[in-house]
């Protein structure tokens, strides 16, 4: 059960922007930049940055985030979805580019602690064809879900455990990206 | 040095939020509203100077300097605390700081929230509200102690620069104050 009184059944973070409309719909608008637009000289796809997303919530143990952008990603990589458990279960022998690999490896130390990112690893990532855009972006994905994972678990939101549920999620998510829900 | 060559002599946040406008527009959005705009909403008990402090709190819990210095310095010119002494007291030991009750049990909330959204107990949230806190407190904690676990990765994790003049912090505290979150102003004081 929720700590507070939500006045609506919806899961995880969509049961949060409906009750506090004035907060999501900046928290969504960032969602969406980030997610989906993303820095002009950068290299990511969108079924990328929904990867980097899915692995953050994955370490912070946020289910409800990893299950859905997992889900999207899954839907952004289409006959590649499976790249996207590979990942989540091992980075180092999932078949994903070196260069994302090594933004994977900022992304785990930005959200276990920020000041671990070190010269080298920044070097590391350049080194494999990562760009100013690149490195900007995965910090600020891995700092948000930082923020949006704690938002959700910190408020005990509810999260299905069926993983059909999360299937229509990652699609509606892949298709309209981030549009702030009405209220039901 | 930072990692990535952001516009030289802008502190913190705002060499990322200028190398990257589209995401600085809602992160901006987002703060001035949860620190500013919520504090006059009928159903809120917190003031945008304690809110500024539960900001200051967690930055502090992160060890990030430019942050818990910033809002430390907004919070202590909400409060009237001139020689930023309260401030102080709350990032050391805010069980003993003069502080309400109820901003003691927020305060908790939000540390919990700092070491990640589960640490949150029901036994917390219960003592905040015995303390007079509404739906709306409890709300606004949890996300400004989760956005400041952003904010604070976001100007660590691109290894921004900081400067150490506090009367630089002090400056830009009566700015914030004056004009919020989402006025584009020139950062430096004049020459």
């Amino acid at each position: 059960m929720p700590h507070i009184q939500l006045n609506n059944d919806a899961p995880g973070i969509r049961s949060l922007v409906i009750y506090r409309p004035d907060t999501g719909k900046p928290l969504y608008e960032l969602a969406q930049a980030l997610l989906r637009a993303g820095s002009p000289d950068s290299t990511l796809s969108d079924a990328e940055r929904e990867l980097i997303a899915a692995f953050v919530s994955n370490q912070n143990c946020t289910d409800f985030c990893r299950n859905s952008h997992a889900a999207a990603s899954r839907y952004l990589f289409g006959e590649q979805a499976s790249i996207v458990d590979q990942t989540l279960q091992n980075p180092e022998t999932a078949p994903i580019s070196t260069k994302l690999r090594t933004l994977l490896t900022i992304a785990e130390r930005v959200t276990a602690d920020a000041r671990t990112v070190t010269d080298d690893v920044v070097a590391t990532a350049r080194a494999e064809g990562a760009t100013d855009g690149d490195i900007h972006d995965t910090v600020l994905i891995a700092a948000s879900f930082s923020m949006y994972n704690r938002y959700v678990d910190g408020l005990a939101t509810l999260a299905s455990d069926d993983p059909t549920d999360y299937v229509a999620m990652g699609e509606r998510m892949g298709t309209l990206g981030y549009v702030v829900p009405k209220p039901n | 040095m930072p990692h990535i060559d952001f516009v030289p002599g802008l502190p913190g946040i705002r060499g990322p939020m200028a190398f990257s406008p589209e995401t600085a527009r809602p992160l901006n959005e987002l703060v001035n509203v949860l620190l500013r705009s919520n504090a006059n909403h009928p159903d809120s008990t917190l003031s945008a100077g304690e809110r500024e402090l539960i900001g200051t709190f967690v930055s502090a819990r992160n060890d990030c300097f430019f942050c818990q210095t910033i809002h430390g310095a907004v919070a202590s010119h909400h409060l009237g605390d001139t020689d930023w002494s309260l401030v102080q007291s709350v990032k050391q030991d805010y069980a003993n700081a003069a502080i309400s009750d109820k901003l003691k049990a927020l305060l908790a909330v939000a540390g919990s929230v700092q070491q990640g959204g589960k640490h949150v107990t029901a036994e917390q949230i219960e003592k905040a509200r015995s303390e007079g806190a509404t739906d709306r407190d409890i709300h606004d904690t949890v996300l400004i102690a989760a956005a400041f676990c952003m904010f604070n990765r976001y100007v660590d994790g691109l290894d921004t620069w900081a400067p150490d003049s506090s009367d630089l912090y002090r400056y830009r505290a009566q700015k914030v104050a004056e004009y919020g979150y989402t006025h584009e102003d020139h950062y430096m004081p004049p020459a």
